[in-house]
């Protein structure tokens, strides 16, 4: 009888890679603190990975993850001292393993280098364990052999357990008795007693006695479902811990008693939930039920709804999820989707409510008039918060882009030999899942920047007369309708002297430009601009920071720097708190109204006939405070007039786009409002100029400017027209 | 995939039904008929927002209970003279598959429609090489109802290629 196996696969590799991320956060903070709970979560995560991958048949996972477990439990055991060397050796363990749990995902082999590196990883592992040096009962060499070291590894601890727990019970006993009656459904759930069974017998001479007294008549019979019980007598003089642990995988959904012949009071009234953890619990730790399971949800910062979804994958037999994760899921927490159907049923109460008064309207009951002005007022508070806690349900604690750079910023200090110390703030400020999503690299190019140019080494730092060891910190908060992210360093700061020497080389400035400090250090967001006196892996190319301004124009954002030479920097990100709602600018052109994001208003203006200027009689400049600023004529670009209308006296938008100003010359400022930003291509195209549409109180559809875009088009059309045009910086 | 092959592969699987209901509708002095199942909806001219920077057949979009939609004018791809709007002038709203199998949401805008035929399947002719005002890759095939030529249209090859297509074209051009 054989079900197929593969339908639980996402839901194993899902925790599989939550179990990773538990382990990867747990080696991280055992450099600071060697706390023996932190040590079993730790364990408890590589173990679920281990019994998972061989219950699904992925041989070399849990084979890998075994080795891992056994180092594990030496440090757990307190019979080896934790040490940076096998801290490291254990993280880049957990890479290979994410390796392996990928190529597994991915149903393909590994290809050669991950074999390498695999069987490379695995040998280090190993030999780790054997120059343990630390006098232990157990011969350490045994314990590089597979199962077998594990068993004796574990019988011996077992032994001590057993003359603390059982206390004057003799421990030579000689066998045990096992009733075990699983549930119906344990072969859904991909158990198979059969392979129990097979592991038992390892253990010593095994006599199964199968009861079949619940079997229905063969008519009846569901080939699904488990009809039998068991009663098994196991001659071996294994520890309970041994037996439970082959049992761990079922307990929860069996009855199961695992006597031992002639003790049988002793240990029969364990209860049966301790037996699912018994190999996993700690000797001192009795009575607390660690549950393999409490682990993993961890991972996920909200535990909540997350346990939730991870049983019903169980439990639904038959549902296994997408394997294709490009739609991508957000878990939410349970707070915010309450909060969301009490808001629906008020929503509902208030639309009834005016319902009602519509109804009797006709009547011209006095008063009535009143109660619908409150309906429609409740109507609208209902549907305000409505929209609120709808967006709510997008948003995300940052910490989810900033816990990938503990990792980082171990491996890359190490690396370069400096002391730097990572501070996250504000790991709780909730921004949009899509936002979220964009900023991780933008973020990471600043981290590697800011350790690679701007932390010191300790040597540089203590001449300097700063403290040896650097502070990079990541900060996130609101502030207005944004949120803020910055990365600040300690370090030596923007080399000002350096900056300026290599833009006269790329000839970007020239010797009389008087630039200040800021319009200097913006320079580094230019392609290709590096100061690095040298390349390396880290960083240096130059490309980043071009990134960064570009990723976070992409999401409505903007970027700055600051920098005291000698004390460090701060970049500051500014980013939109979300992606589907935007503070807009109404503004008339011709006959259409068109919004505009408030983030890329630099002023308003009526322009003043005496500082409009014109180049070639076809590009014009409007001079304002010591800067010409082109104009664009909007209704003329998008083809709405073709009549060249007189500026004098015009309103003119100055917006701010990559460091550079331009003025649009728009007809007639309208209100600002907060406009749902829909999607164009959804139903059609990306429009040049064009970032999306929203419909605004009359039902009409406005189109929402994309600023850059539409300077874009300006220029493409200058070209088109042959006229060329240099920008004024 | 060549045009040949399509046709053949739409007969085959049109033999396999009976009937099909479609709408028919008037451009010009030609009766254009959709699979009804294709149409959501149909509503009366009203205004658009119009989209700069794109050719004169897209009028421009449209609120469509909370979509925005796109508005095409046909008469621009079949190559017939603009007419004023009027009263009889109608939208209507199809949904078209694309190569990705997904769904867009268009609306087309037409003089009238007229009336819903069932044409069974055998009726319908593949169209041959004429110089219609629609391009024959267009249309599935020719059927008639009451004597009359009721030419069916092919409406997600006409909006993918006739339409969106054309529109990369032109902005690659540009």
């Amino acid at each position: 009888m054989s079900i197929d196996l593969s339908e639980f696969h996402d839901v194993f590799f899902e925790e599989c890679f939550e179990g990773l991320d538990v382990l990867e956060a747990g080696l991280l903070g055992l450099d600071q603190s060697t706390d023996i709970e932190e040590i079993n979560a730790i364990f408890r995560a590589a173990h679920s990975i281990k019994g998972g991958a061989a219950s699904f048949g992925f041989m070399g996972i849990s084979d890998f993850t075994h080795v891992m477990e056994t180092l594990l439990d030496e440090m757990r055991d307190g019979r080896r001292t934790i040490s940076r060397e096998d801290v490291d050796l254990l993280l880049g363990s957990v890479d290979v393993l994410r390796v392996m749990v990928n190529t597994a995902k991915r149903g393909e082999g590994s290809n050669e280098d991950d074999v390498e590196r695999i069987v490379d990883m695995q040998r280090q592992l190993e030999a780790t364990l054997v120059t343990n040096d630390t006098p232990g009962p157990v011969d350490t060499e045994t314990q590089i052999s597979e199962s077998s070291a594990c068993g004796e590894n574990l019988t011996d601890r077992a032994t001590v357990e057993e003359a603390v727990t059982v206390g004057s019970t003799e421990s030579n006993t000689t066998g045990w008795r096992i009733n075990f009656k699983p549930c119906g459904d344990i072969l859904r759930n991909g158990n198979e007693p059969i392979r129990i069974f097979r592991e038992l017998q390892k253990f010593g001479a095994l006599s199964v006695c199968a009861d079949t007294a619940s079997l229905p008549g063969l008519s009846d019979i569901n080939p699904k479902h488990c009809y039998l019980a068991w009663t098994i007598e196991l001659d071996s003089d294994v520890s309970e811990d041994e037996i439970s642990e082959l049992f761990s995988w079922v307990a929860d959904e069996s009855e199961l008693e695992i006597i031992r012949l002639g003790v049988e009071h002793a240990v029969a009234e364990e209860p049966a939930a301790e037996e699912d953890d018994a190999g996993l619990s700690l000797v001192d730790s009795k009575g607390k039920v660690n549950s393999p399971e409490q682990a993993a949800p961890a991972a996920g910062g909200q535990p909540g709804l997350n346990k939730g979804i991870k049983s019903a994958g169980k439990a639904g037999s038959g549902v296994s999820e997408p394997s294709k994760e490009s739609g991508g899921n957000i878990r939410v927490s349970i707070d915010k989707v309450d909060e969301l159907i009490n808001m629906v049923g008020e929503l509902v109460i208030t639309q009834s409510m005016l319902s009602q008064i519509g109804s009797s309207l006709e009547v011209g009951e006095p008063g009535v008039l009143e109660n619908l002005r409150d309906g429609i007022a409740q109507l609208e508070r209902n549907t305000r918060e409505l929209q609120e806690s709808v967006l709510q349900v997008r948003m995300l604690p940052v910490s989810f882009a900033f816990s990938r750079f503990p990792r980082l910023v171990r491996d890359l200090s190490g690396k370069m030999g400096k002391s730097i110390e990572l501070k996250l703030t504000g790991e709780q400020t909730e921004l949009d899942k899509t936002v979220l999503e964009k900023i991780g690299d933008p973020l990471m190019h600043l981290v590697r920047n800011s350790l690679d140019h701007g932390l010191e080494t300790p040597e540089v730092r203590k001449a300097a007369g700063k403290s040896e060891c650097g502070t990079l910190e990541l900060r996130a908060y609101h502030e207005g309708g944004d949120i803020i992210i910055k990365v600040i360093d300690d370090g030596a700061g923007l080399n000002r002297e350096r900056i300026c020497s290599k833009a006269l080389e790329k000839g970007i400035i020239s010797e009389n430009d008087d630039l200040s400090d800021e319009a200097i250090y913006n320079l580094i967001f230019l392609p290709g601009f590096s100061t690095a006196a040298q390349l390396s892996d880290v960083s240096g190319r130059g490309v980043g920071m071009d990134v960064v301004r570009r990723n976070v124009c992409d999401l409505g954002g903007n970027v700055s720097i600051s920098s005291n030479e000698g004390a460090g920097s701060t970049v500051t990100i500014r980013l939109p708190l979300t992606l589907a709602i935007l503070d807009g600018q109404l503004v008339r052109i011709a006959d259409e109204t068109y919004v505009v994001s408030l983030v890329s208003i630099a002023e308003s203006l009526q322009m003043e006939p005496v500082h409009i200027s014109s180049v070639t009689g076809k590009s014009e400049f409007y001079h304002l405070r010591d800067e010409y600023i082109p104009i664009i004529r909007v209704s003329e670009l998008f083809g709405h007039s073709s009549i060249r209308a007189d500026l004098r006296g015009g309103l003119l938008m100055v917006v701010e786009t990559e460091g550079k100003r331009f003025g649009l010359y728009v007809d007639e400022l309208m209100g600002q409002q907060q406009v749902v930003i829909k999607s164009l291509e959804a139903n059609f195209q990306q429009v040049q100029g064009i970032s999306g549409a929203t419909i605004l109180g009359d039902g009409t559809v406005a189109l929402i400017i994309d600023v850059a875009g539409l300077i874009q088009s300006h220029f493409d059309q200058c070209s088109r027209r042959g006229v060329m045009l240099h920008a004024v910086a | 995939m060549s045009i040949a092959s399509v046709q053949t592969v739409d007969h085959s699987l049109l033999a396999e039904d009976d009937q099909s209901q479609y709408l028919s509708f008037g451009l010009g002095e030609e009766e254009y008929g959709i699979d009804i199942l294709r149409i959501q909806e149909i509503k009366g001219w009203d205004t658009v927002t119009s989209l700069p920077n794109t050719p004169d057949y897209i009028l421009g979009v449209i609120n469509l209970r909370g979509a925005v939609v796109p508005i095409v004018n046909i008469r621009v791809q079949f190559n017939l003279p603009r007419v004023p709007y009027d009263s009889t002038t109608v939208v209507i709203v199809v949904r078209v598959e694309n190569e990705d199998s997904s769904v867009r949401t268009m609306g087309i805008v037409v003089d009238a429609v007229s009336d819903v035929h069932n044409v069974s399947n055998a009726e319908i002719k593949p169209p041959p090489e004429y110089g219609g005002s629609c391009r024959s890759e267009f249309i599935t095939g020719l059927a008639t109802v009451e004597e009359n030529m009721l030419i069916i249209l092919d409406i997600d090859r006409l909006m993918n290629e006739g339409v969106l297509q054309e529109l990369k074209k032109e902005e690659e051009s540009s």
